[in-house]
């Protein structure tokens, strides 16, 4: 959710409705956007997805940004707590993208230590996003389906699994989406995000980019359908970042999704 | 350097350094790669896009790709340093008023100072403001004694030169006002006594005024330096201004300077 739509948001009497926000936005003193997001807790759940945790760099979560989160947390008791397997913060400075990291043992072992303190410090399950690829890393040694069980094994954290994303890496990396989706076990996934894709300006459907300024499209809509089918009814997400629509158009794609989950169940 | 076989730290520190287009050999198997473009452009525009929401009017006088060019100038020698970009660009009014092909706007940095002030008083803690009338309340030995506490979300600007209040309000908001503003300095104020953040014209004299109170100065001593600046400043009109904008959290009568300052 963003500003643009907090009025529509807080009204809106959608039997069903809850909303995500980026902590990040929110890490302020005061101000009218607090008072904006308690007056849409005060009607909706919500939950919080962070972006600059960085749990796949190679340092411990920042301190001051996970007392924030947590404070967050306890002010507007959200239903779910999610971050991305992914860095964006490096030194002293932040870098606004979720940045790919190779699925090594060594980073395994960084990512599930990173994980495990958030949970600590924050006194609850977190869910970790399957990032949009774009690049072909030699050295994973682990597919990403064994890398997120092992993290989910090894923390007890759980999944949120955008399926844009596996459409649009699948497309980049030349791998298959449906198989992932068929491959990924069920029960680790907590939450589902669905968004839309555009193509790169030069290289077209060569390389999609995952920039949540489109409609969802077609194939991520059966891909979706094949996913719930499969595991049931979960938490879904319509992601707008940028070209934002009249909050009634992000309301038919919400509308789609919950006759998708009437009929997984 | 090939990435596989390279440690987590050694690989952040490499594809770090190549988004900014540093040393990107040192992962030439991953630079090379179309895909990495999609993290550089992506970097990038979420630093300009940040700085472009927090400066609106500077935005608006300039045009949208100028301003999108200096942004990412700035961006390269001012990274964010915190994933929070709700205040990121604290440094980009002073650079406007070094950047070279802004010379010809001397207003522009002016303006971007403004529009940093905003920002922090659009952020800053919530706390109520003190009633007007308390401060008639004082008795007359009490001013010499007694400070204004500023609420955290005051903050103000003065401008020998350009008439910035003018100027930043006639283009933060998409209006199509054509009036050209009187060409003389102007101060601003900007307060958030309650919800919503208040702007108004602020004269020199009460611009020194809460310079004044900021250093911890005394009600008396305040006026003194205000009157100073401005021989012919109302200064009740301009007190009764602050307080009704809800300029101030509180009177401290402790004769400790150091005191509570917010």
């Amino acid at each position: 959710m963003k500003p643009a739509h907090f009025g529509d948001a807080r009204t809106c009497a959608e039997r069903g409705l809850w909303f995500e926000v980026h902590p990040e936005n929110y890490m302020v003193d005061g101000g009218p956007r607090l008072h904006w997001l308690e007056a849409i807790r005060a009607e909706h759940p919500l939950s919080l997805h962070g972006v600059g945790l960085s749990l796949a760099g190679d340092a411990p979560p920042n301190a001051a940004h996970l007392a924030q989160l947590h404070r967050l947390a306890q002010r507007f008791e959200p239903f779910s707590v999610s971050e991305h397997l992914a860095w964006s913060t490096w030194g002293e400075r932040y870098y606004p993208d979720l940045l790919p990291v190779p699925r090594t043992r060594e980073a395994l072992q960084r990512i599930a230590e990173n994980i495990d303190t958030t949970q600590v410090f924050l006194k609850r399950r977190i869910l970790i996003e399957n990032p949009s690829h774009y690049l072909r890393i030699a050295s994973h040694d682990y597919d990403e389906i064994d890398f997120l069980t092992q993290l989910c094994r090894r923390t007890g954290c759980g999944v949120l699994l955008d399926v844009n994303n596996i459409y649009v890496s699948a497309n980049n990396l030349g791998f298959d989406a449906a198989g992932y989706i068929d491959a990924f076990p069920g029960e680790q996934i907590g939450e589902i995000h669905l968004a839309g894709h555009t193509r790169d300006p030069n290289l077209g459907d060569a390389l999609l980019i995952d920039s949540h300024d489109a409609p969802i499209c077609a194939a991520v809509w059966q891909l979706y359908r094949r996913l719930i089918q499969r595991i049931g009814a979960r938490p879904t997400l319509i992601e707008r970042d940028d070209q934002l629509p009249d909050f009634a158009e992000l309301l038919g794609e919400r509308q789609r999704a919950q006759c998708e989950l009437n009929h997984a169940n | 350097m090939r990435t596989d076989a390279v440690s987590l730290r050694d690989f952040q520190e490499a594809f770090a350094a190549a988004l900014f287009g540093n040393d990107a050999r040192a992962i030439a198997d991953l630079s090379e790669q179309p895909g990495f473009a999609v993290y550089r452009n992506t970097v990038m525009k979420g630093c300009i896009d940040a700085l472009q929401a927090n400066y609106p009017a500077a935005t608006r006088l300039v045009g949208e790709q100028w301003f999108r060019a200096a942004a990412a100038r700035y961006v390269v020698n001012n990274p964010p340093r915190h994933p929070s970009l709700l205040d990121y660009g604290d440094s980009f009014a002073a650079f406007l008023s070094d950047f070279e092909p802004a010379r010809e706007l001397p207003y522009l940095a002016d303006v971007a100072a403004v529009e940093r002030a905003w920002t922090e008083a659009h952020v800053a803690a919530d706390a109520p403001p003190l009633a007007p009338a308390s401060l008639a309340a004082l008795k007359a030995a009490q001013l010499n004694t007694a400070r204004l506490r500023l609420h955290p979300t005051t903050r103000w600007r003065w401008s020998e030169k350009h008439p910035i209040h003018s100027l930043w309000s006639a283009n933060r908001h998409s209006t199509n006002a054509t009036e050209t503003p009187l060409w003389r300095g102007e101060g601003v104020l900007l307060t958030r006594p309650h919800h919503a953040l208040l702007a108004a014209a602020l004269v020199r004299g009460g611009c020194v005024f809460l310079d004044a109170c900021a250093a911890r100065e005394t009600i008396e001593a305040a006026g003194v330096a205000a009157l100073r600046a401005d021989p012919t400043l109302d200064l009740a009109g301009v007190i009764a201004q602050l307080l009704n904008a809800g300029a101030f959290t509180a009177i401290d009568f402790t004769a400790d300077r150091q005191e509570s300052n917010p």
